[in-house]
């Protein structure tokens, strides 16, 4: 066990983010100009606290060994480090341990899904997604239709940036919904347990993508009842390289093997071989082990503060930076304007600049944001945006940091003469 | 601040004012090209003419959403290549290209780079040199394609 930070609190919706900030070293660097740092693209990747970074460290220093292979005490703790992590994970979505498959990140673990459906899907089946993915949502989706003859739907996007859910769309020719848990450019939640209730209904599969939902809500994959759910590590304090897919016991069973290799098989003969049961049968390799030891103590991190809270905290942060924006003449918020069913995803546009000279802006003042379509073109289109500049927030952000990107946005405003 | 290195007053007069800008008829070949990563774009199409043998820049036209780099690049791209032999227009494009790949440590030749010198500060963003380019590229491939068909 890690040890606690600093940050946690007996007052639900408040953490106390001084000292949560100070368990971050890369906080307290300075940025261009001698600017300290303010950190909001977490959307892209979270800052690390030192006791995720201990555990990393702490694994190649005293345990580095093969997990699930070598006859040694290293590769044995290298098991128990490995396995302890899965746990973890499991614990914190409500999940059993064997319904938990590593993966190198989100984007593989949705693909994992979208390649190994391929045998089951037949032309004049249905795939249903939504206008508002990620391209780590829609772009696999796109292929296992092309590859199997079936035909792609999708739920659009209305003006106000929430999801029309049309009904109509999923049917019994509907074999899967894949849907974002929160849009990684608007913050919207789309009703996902509803969803999967209709799909469930129509007999088809339900995916989540929670890259974007996991490392700041509460998440009960039971009460959701998604029957996947694809996430990333490093979008939740967690080290790089390492993502999660969680997949229903029975759902991950009757999936044949995605990459092949060592660790996966049973029995191999020159002539074929048979598979592991899950989660084995979809972790080939030697397993990230020491990133699998991040991830668990980001998971501790965030457990102590509390989902809750982390959620509560990130709800005022975002309230306060809707109001921050739509008191700034020629600032346009993409998506709903008030925090219900949305998270802290703030993407916006500045009439009479654009977002790669607002970013740049930014940027020389220490403001660290994400400027383009935030791989979510589709979205930008329906929205008839071309592209935006989207500030994102997490456990370690504070109020004055919102004020910096209000100030620094009046000053791309004046430097480019645009009107205000 | 280094703002004022990156934005130099000849960028944002482009940026404002562009030059040769939108699409005009009638034209050689015509591309479209984008920047995957923000998803700028940029219509571009080129004509050339025949000098005593010498494949010449006619003319430019093009019509490009992004920012004010790529787009204050591309208005200088058509006021150095329009009227130009091919082959001088290439020599400049190369070092331009030359220009955005020194890090910040480049030393422009000023007579044949003209206003581009003032891009010199974007080549210290490596985030940003594709926005320079993308007017470059464009004009580069619709000017080959250009050649290949007056070849055939």
């Amino acid at each position: 066990m890690s040890e606690l930070p600093g940050g946690v609190s007996q007052l639900p919706g408040y953490l106390d983010v001084e000292a949560i900030r100070s368990d971050f070293p890369a906080l307290a660097r300075t940025v261009r100009n001698g600017n300290p740092l303010v950190y909001l693209d977490s959307g892209a990747t979270s800052q690390k606290p030192v006791q995720v970074l201990d555990a990393v460290r702490s694994f190649y220093e005293l345990h580095n060994g093969a997990a699930h292979r070598g006859a040694h005490l290293l590769s044995e703790e290298g098991t128990e480090i490995y396995e302890d992590a899965r746990a973890k994970v499991a614990a914190f979505l409500g999940a059993h341990a064997d319904e938990i498959v590593f993966t190198k990140n989100a984007t593989e673990a949705i693909n994992l899904v979208a390649y190994t459906l391929t045998s089951s899907i037949k032309p004049g089946d249905e795939i249903l997604i939504t206008e508002m993915e990620h391209h780590a949502n829609l772009v696999p989706w796109q292929q296992l239709a092309q590859r199997t003859g079936a035909t792609l739907r999708w739920f659009k996007v209305l003006p106000d940036g929430r999801l029309d859910v049309d009904t109509s769309l999923i049917t019994e020719r509907t074999k899967i919904v894949a849907v974002t848990g929160q849009s990684n450019v608007t913050g919207v939640i789309p009703p996902v347990a509803e969803i999967a209730r209709l799909a469930h209904e129509a007999g088809a599969l339900l995916l989540a993508d929670g890259a974007q939902l996991v490392p700041h809500h509460p998440v009960d994959v039971t009460a959701l009842d998604v029957d996947f759910l694809a996430f990333s590590g490093h979008k939740m304090l967690g080290p790089l390289g390492l993502g999660v897919l969680y997949g229903k016991r029975d759902r991950l069973e009757a999936l044949p093997p995605f990459l092949a290799g060592g660790d996966m098989i049973e029995v191999v003969r020159m002539e074929g071989s048979t598979f592991q049961p899950p989660p084995a049968r979809f972790e080939p390799g030697v397993p990230p082990a020491a990133e699998a030891a991040g991830l668990g103590a980001a998971i501790d991190y965030l457990s102590a503060l509390g989902m809750d809270n982390v959620a509560a905290h990130e709800e005022v942060l975002t309230a306060h930076a809707l109001d921050a924006l739509r008191e700034i003449n020629g600032v346009h918020i993409l998506g709903p304007d008030t925090t219900k069913d949305r998270g802290g995803a703030v993407a916006f546009e500045v009439e009479g600049v654009h977002p790669h000279d607002v970013g740049q802006v930014l940027d020389e003042l220490g403001v660290a944001v994400r400027t383009g379509h935030h791989c979510a073109w589709p979205l930008h289109r329906a929205l008839g945006v071309q592209a935006s500049t989207r500030a994102t927030f997490y456990v370690y952000n504070t109020h004055a940091e919102v004020n910096a990107l209000a100030d620094g946005i009046r000053y791309a405003q004046r430097f480019f003469g645009a009107r205000q | 601040m280094q703002l004022q290195s990156m934005y130099q007053e000849i960028i944002l007069d482009h940026y404002r004012n562009p030059h040769h800008k939108g699409l005009r008829e009638p034209f050689d070949t015509e591309v479209h090209h984008v920047n995957p990563v923000c998803g700028d774009e940029v219509t571009l199409r080129v004509t050339l003419k025949d000098v005593d043998g010498e494949p010449v820049v006619e003319d430019i036209s093009y019509d490009a959403l992004g920012c004010s780099i790529s787009q204050a690049s591309a208005s200088v791209m058509s006021d150095l290549v329009i009227g130009k032999p091919v082959a001088e227009a290439m020599t400049i494009s190369q070092a331009f290209l030359g220009l955005m790949q020194s890090k910040g440590e480049g030393s422009p030749d000023e007579d044949l780079l003209e206003d581009a010198v003032a891009f010199a500060g974007v080549s210290r963003y490596p985030a940003r040199i594709k926005c320079a380019l993308l007017g470059w590229m464009a004009w580069k491939d619709a000017t080959a394609q250009a050649l290949e068909v007056g070849r055939q």
